[in-house]
Formats: C-alpha cells, structure tokens, sequence
C-alpha cells in the first residue's frame, strides 16, 4: 500500500491498490436538494466516490459545494469539481476551505468551458488561475499549510487532488508531456475524457508508461455509456476532443432502436473489462450522463462490484 | 496598433438629436490605419449625418476636422479657438482620444463615433486580430511569442485546455487555438522541452485588476 | 452609333470603377443627386484586376448608408459592361432613369424645398 496523505475514500483504495470506481453527478437547475440526493442514492452502493460537476458546460446550476455537502452529509465521499472560469484566487482559496470544513476530501481541477456554450454568453470569465495553477495551490495549502498569499492556515485542508486529462486531445504531441505537467502540478488522480477508441487508449498509456507516469498518478479511464446511434454521432461529430471509432457507431447504428441502449452498456462494460487489463489503468470514472440508474448494472457486470470495504 | 470598429450611424445619430451644432472630429493614428475614425470615415460620417438632418428639415451645421492625435495635448490644442463654435462634438479617435478631448474641453459634450476594440494587427485587408491585451508583464519570453493571454479565450497559462480541436478554439473553428500556436513555433525553435516548465500564477496587479495603471519615466519628464 | 440616353443622366469619367469612394456616392446625393449608378467593365476583366469589386462593394455600402439615413438605398446600382456595348450602356441608363422615376426625388431636396 502506497502512502495515503489524506482521509478520502477514494485514496485509500487507489493506495491498497483496488481498482477504483467513481461516477458523476449533475446538480439541478434549481433548488430542490433531492434531485441530487436521489442520484447518489441511485449510484452510491457501486462506486468509491462521486464526482459533483461544477456549471457544466457553463450552464448555471447548483453550486458544487452545496451539492457535494449532501453528499457528504449521506457518508458519500465526493469529489468537489471546480473550474477557474467563475472563481478567482480569493474564491477558489475559501471555496477549498469552505469544503474541508465539511470534510470534503476530494477535488478536481479544471478550467471549465468556455461561458460562450451556456445560459450566460456574454458573462465575464475570470481564470485568474488556470488548471495547473490550482492544481498548486490546492497543494500548497494542504501540504504547506499556506495561503497564496503567504499567510499560514489554521486546519489546513486534507484534499485528494486530481485533474482531467485527454488522450485523444490535439495537439498530438504534448498529450503525454501535457499529462506530466499536471503531475508536476500536483495532479495525483486522474479522470479522463470518456474513452471509445481503445486502441488509441491503450497507446496513450503506453507511452505514459514509458515516462512512468502510471507510477505518479493514479489513472481512472472515463467511460461513458452511449444510449442511442444518435448519441453516437453527435458526440464523434460535435463534442470537442472526443474520438468516437467508426465501428462503435456502426456497431450502435445496426441495432434496432430499442435495442441500441442495451448495446450500449455493452460497450462500455466490454470496454472496462478489456482496460482492466491495461497496465497502468488505477481504476474507472463511469459517467453515465442523466443515467445515473445504469451505473450499478455497468460496474456489477464489469466485475467491478461488490465494491472494497475499508 | 489601437483597433476600433465604425459604430452604427443609428446609435450616433440617437446620441446627437438635438444639437445644432457639431464637430466630427477625425484621427490621424490607428484608427486612421484600420479604417474607422481617420479623415476618410470622418467625410463619410458627416455627409450622412448631414443628409439626415436635411432630410427630417433640419438646420443642423456639420463640420469636419482631424487631426494628427487625439490622444496628446498639443494636437487637442489646434481646435481651442473654433472648437467653441459647437455644441457637440463626436470624436472618431479611439476610446483615449474621446476621453482625452472630454478632459481638456469640459463644457463640450463629446460624443464616441466608434467602439475601440482591442490591440492588434492587419492581419490582412480587412481584417484586424487582436494580439495584445496590455497585461503589463510580458511573457512572450516563454511562450514562443505567442500570447496565450490576449489569443486564448481563458487566457490560460499552462496550456491548452481539452477544447483544443484540430487547431482551433472550442470558442469558433474560426479562432486558432494559441496553445496549438504556442507548442506549433516551440517545435520550429527546437524547444519544445520549454513546454514542460509549469508557468508561475501570474501577477495580474499590473492589468485591469490593479485599478489605472500609469508609466511614470523621470527621465524624460520636463 | 449616336445612341442617345436621359439627358437628366450626367457622367463623372474616373480612371478606373475602382476609383470610386463611398464619399463620392454621398456626396451626389448631398448635392441633390436623385440616384448615383456606376458602370464598371466586366466581372474578371478589370485592367487592375479587382476595381470593378470594389467599386461593388462600395456602392453596397453607400446604399446601407443611405437606407439607415432614410434616403433609400435603392437609389444606387452598379452596372458592369464592356466598352464595345453600346447599347447595353443605353438600356442600364433607361433602366436607372425608369428606377428613379419610379423611387421620385432625393428626400433631401423636397425637405429643403419645405424649409425653405
């Protein structure tokens, strides 16, 4: 067992070298705290922790931290996502704090996308730090026990830091050097962008391998189940760095329409056996957009459940 | 150079209604060179305000003038003896020039003829880019000169974010991603190992976020 | 050929269509010009490759000038020929004369007639 700086749930088990499970949860467009309680009721059972996405796709919902205290206030472990879009550094300090004050171990660094894809397009951004910057600065103040600013702080948080990484993002040839540099931030998780082309996959790792990064940085393969062909094409053609292989669509596209979904949790529950065997894969991010109820069945027949006491 | 964009004669004509008097007073520098506020768009702007007027019957008089800056004292000085002669005047120089005719002629309204837009170059005929965003601490030493503040949309530092696609921006297939600039000339340097070293949090006290910001040299100062 | 055209129709030679300027077009009408069309040669034939164009573009523009200021951007063309049509030359001026005859007089003049 590796060294474990930090009470989450989701180290220890990376550390005793179980292969982690962590799904993610969108917080409403309102107020209504069940709706984020029913998601995590749904999942909680299957998975190690849960992310808790931050204004996705910049579309204004509940804030993060609120929705990740009712995580926390069921015994979830959550991981609290946050991006530099909306929060400068005075912000993003007290928001770390205002998050270990609860107990919240976990974190995810990001930069967040552009405010021109949601509800308020002709908002400021702020980015007054960007990913990697944060990366160093949730570290300084857990590990240091320091304020940016210098000044010391009283309980200093214990947040398992993490950020995202694309293996299929251009440009091509500092994706593996792209991934040190977030380690050399500070990243000691990873959660990657939902993997359908394997074989690039598989390379990426490779190569990461070679660096030894695996060795550094805890990697958990995102994986996203596909529910229709149309989902299929529309993320091959319109989400940004996303590489969707012809024959996953083809694969979907030749299925009868009510049938496509089944097949699509075939996908990824086929996906999840095969990079188990990938050296270097620490465990599995399952995003199952607004289809939370699909986690269980996808983690139980990827043999991933029943899930490591502690 | 300063780029400004003409404003819509709708706007500055709203802005105007009512005086009788009025100055369009032109700039000789960048806007000039970007085609918005030098001699030429000033005898555009004037003739059509000018049939505007006649044509509602109206005896509005409209006088053209530019000058060499707007933004400097002893330029502004030229028009002190006629510039009385007005009850408006609508300034085409950029963001700087308008206020600096404000400050220097106070019971003149003056009145902004176009929208200063950013720092940047002609990249080609008709078509201006921004390039800089006056952040007060250059750091085109280490990024290839090639500004990740004023070209990438989150101004991010450790670059890119994973919207980069094929080039360009997550923001339009328009915009080039600067990270993919960036890393594009460090490998046409030979140094593409630079990538790996973390930029520091920068200190944003000497862009907007520090208040207004001045250069103070002692020694050039009379 | 001795073709013969409106009278009321006054010709500005300039070197090239390419001379044009936006200012040129306005100031016609600030004159009391009624409509201002310009004859180019043909798309792909100016002797300096793109005047003809650009002499497009600028008419473009002088007419979205002239909508916004409620004078009508109707009021002005571009016509492109070659220097042997004659005819041609005729038929766009008649077709212009038609045009304004049709649109009536620049509204600045009756505007200035009533003030005065």
């Amino acid at each position: 067992m590796k060294d474990v700086k930090t009470p989450s749930k989701l180290e220890k088990i990376l550390a005793a070298g179980h292969p982690a499970v962590t799904s993610e949860c969108g917080p409403p467009r309102g107020s209504d705290p069940e709706v984020i309680v029913k998601k995590a009721e749904l999942i909680k059972d299957y998975v190690d922790s849960v992310n808790i996405t931050d204004n996705q796709t910049s579309v204004t919902r509940m804030c993060s931290l609120a929705a990740c205290i009712r995580l926390k206030l069921l015994g979830l472990d959550p991981v609290l996502q946050m991006v530099t879009r909306d929060r400068n550094r005075i912000a993003l300090q007290s928001d770390i704090l205002g998050a270990a004050s609860f107990d919240i171990h976990n974190m995810l660094c990001l930069s967040g996308d552009h405010q021109s894809f949601g509800d308020c397009a002709q908002g400021q951004n702020v980015h007054d730090l960007d990913s990697m910057q944060l990366l160093q600065t949730v570290r300084l103040m857990r590990d240091e026990g320091k304020f940016l600013g210098g000044g010391d702080i009283e309980r200093p948080p214990k947040i398992f830091v993490g950020a995202a990484a694309n293996p299929f993002a251009d440009p091509f040839e500092i994706r593996i050097p792209r991934l040190a540099k977030k380690i050399a931030a500070g990243a000691e998780f990873i959660q990657t962008q939902c993997i359908y082309n394997l074989d690039k996959f598989e390379e990426w790792m490779k190569l990461a391998r070679d660096r030894g990064l695996h060795e550094k940085v805890y990697i958990l393969a995102g994986m996203t189940p596909m529910k229709s062909a149309g989902m299929a094409r529309y993320m091959k053609k319109r989400v940004p760095g996303m590489d969707v292989p012809d024959e996953v669509v083809k694969r979907l596209a030749d299925t009868p329409k009510e049938k496509q979904a089944e097949v699509g949790i075939d996908i990824c529950v086929e996906s999840i056996q095969r990079l188990k065997e990938c050296e270097g894969v620490a465990g599995f991010h399952v995003m199952a957009i607004e289809w939370e109820e699909k986690v269980p069945e996808i983690v139980e027949r990827a043999g991933l459940y029943p899930r490591p006491e502690l | 150079m300063i780029v400004a964009d003409k404003k819509p004669i709708e706007e500055i004509i709203e802005e105007i209604k009512g005086r009788t008097k009025i100055l369009i007073l032109g700039c000789n520098e960048c806007v000039t060179v970007c085609e918005a506020g030098g001699k030429k768009e000033v005898g555009v702007l004037a003739s059509a305000l000018r049939m505007y007027f006649l044509k509602d019957g109206l005896d509005v008089k409209i006088d053209e003038k530019t000058l060499e800056r707007q933004c400097d004292h002893e330029y502004l000085e030229e028009i002190r003896d006629m510039v009385d002669a007005y009850d408006a005047v609508v300034s085409l120089a950029c963001g700087v020039g308008v206020q600096f005719m404000a400050e220097k002629y106070h019971s003149i309204p003056v009145y902004p003829g176009v929208n200063t837009c950013f720092l940047g170059a002609a990249e080609d005929r008709g078509l201006w880019t921004e390039r800089c965003q006056a952040c007060g601490q250059c750091i085109l030493a280490r990024t290839g000169g090639i500004c990740p503040v004023s070209r990438c949309a989150k101004r991010i530092l450790n670059g890119p974010c994973g919207g980069s696609t094929g080039g360009k921006c997550e923001i339009s297939n328009e915009t080039d991603c600067a990270w993919q600039l960036i890393i594009d000339r460090l490998n046409a340097l030979g140094r593409l190992e630079d990538y790996e070293t973390l930029s520091p949090i920068k200190d944003w006290s000497t862009d907007r976020a520090g208040g207004p910001r001045k250069v103070v040299r002692e020694d050039v100062q009379s | 050929m001795r073709l013969s055209y409106p009278s009321s129709i006054k010709i500005i030679r300039v070197p090239c269509t390419g001379k044009l300027d936006v200012i040129h077009v306005l100031r016609a009408f600030e004159k009391g010009a009624d409509g201002v069309y310009a004859v180019g040669c043909m798309e792909g034939d100016c002797h300096f490759n793109a005047g003809n164009f650009r002499a497009r573009k600028r008419i473009e523009q002088a007419g979205k000038i002239l909508d916004t200021i409620g004078v009508g951007g109707d009021r002005v063309r571009m016509y492109n020929l070659s220097s042997s049509e004659g005819l041609r030359f005729v038929e766009y001026a008649l077709e212009m004369y038609e045009l304004i005859n049709t649109l009536g007089p620049n509204p600045i003049k009756t505007a200035a007639k009533k003030a005065a």
